[in-house]
């Protein structure tokens, strides 16, 4: 077992536990935090593939913006440790029973397809997830859906505002 | 790393978003839970394009197949940072109207 084997079993049991904490947490202030350990669990997986951009590209959208937004959120509503008064416990056996069922469908069928049995994911080598490789196909190939994107963006940030204005 | 490995931890990942979503009623901590489940495919096309990328990089050192799935990657990651922006606005609109976040009384959308 070489070290990238050691990481990648390390970063899947950090990420695996760190969602079931976001499930379990009380507070949405936990939460958050547990999903911001998720996120860069998954930017190590991505340096691992030699994904560099979206490594940081996924740290900086997802464990910088996207969550600091949660947190603003979260404390402009002022929820107190109260805010899931949930106390059946047969709902959160019947979502664990039915999501672990789901799993071992999912699983089974993936153990059984005969096409990916012997694929490997390269690690560590190939150049497609560098930066001056993603530029160039995202300027030439997607030049269009990037366009389209920045207008998403701005009506979204319009939509954002005027929803939250009154 | 054989792929299995890859879609096994992100189906584990997906179905914990999904028991989330079930069983959840904070409506922020729901919405955390399809962030977690467009992460888990966020990876999984990683993996995929990686895949299909190391079939190509035998014979071809500077081969560029399978930088598609990561300019996908890209773009889903777009949508979900507006998707998120014009979320919370809603959420915060709700809260504001019934000083509530339990999608068990959100579960109208008129009054």
């Amino acid at each position: 077992m070489n070290l990238i084997q050691i990481l990648f079993w390390l970063l899947s049991g950090l990420a695996i536990v760190s969602a079931l904490m976001v499930l379990i947490s009380k507070n949405p202030v936990h939460s958050v935090l547990w999903l911001i350990v998720v996120f860069f669990a998954i930017s190590g997986h991505y340096i691992l593939l030699n994904a560099q951009f979206l490594a940081i590209v996924n740290l900086i959208v997802y464990a910088g913006a996207i969550m600091v937004l949660f947190l603003f959120v979260i404390m402009l509503m002022n929820l107190g440790k109260e805010s899931d008064p949930q106390k059946n416990v047969w709902i959160k056996l019947a979502g664990a029973i039915s999501g672990g069922s789901l799993l071992i469908v999912l699983v089974s069928l993936v153990k059984q397809a005969s096409e990916i049995n012997d694929k490997e994911a390269l690690l560590g080598n190939g150049n497609i997830g560098l930066i001056g490789t993603l530029g160039k196909v995202l300027f030439t190939d997607f030049v269009v859906p990037f366009e389209i994107s920045s207008v998403l963006f701005l009506s979204a940030m319009v939509g954002a505002v005027v929803i939250g204005k009154k | 790393m054989p792929i299995s490995n890859y879609i096994i931890f992100c189906l584990a990942l997906f179905t914990i978003g999904i028991v989330g979503v079930l069983v959840r009623r904070n409506a922020i901590i729901v919405f955390m839970c399809i962030e977690l489940m467009l992460n888990a495919v966020n990876l999984l096309l990683v993996a995929f394009s990686k895949m299909h990328n190391g079939v190509a990089y035998l014979t071809d050192k500077s081969t560029i197949v399978g930088a598609d799935a990561q300019v996908f990657v890209f773009f889903i990651m777009v949508v979900a940072a507006a998707e998120v922006s014009v979320g919370l606005a809603i959420i915060v609109m709700m809260y504001r109207n019934t000083k509530s976040i339990d999608i068990n009384f959100l579960n109208r959308l008129k009054n």
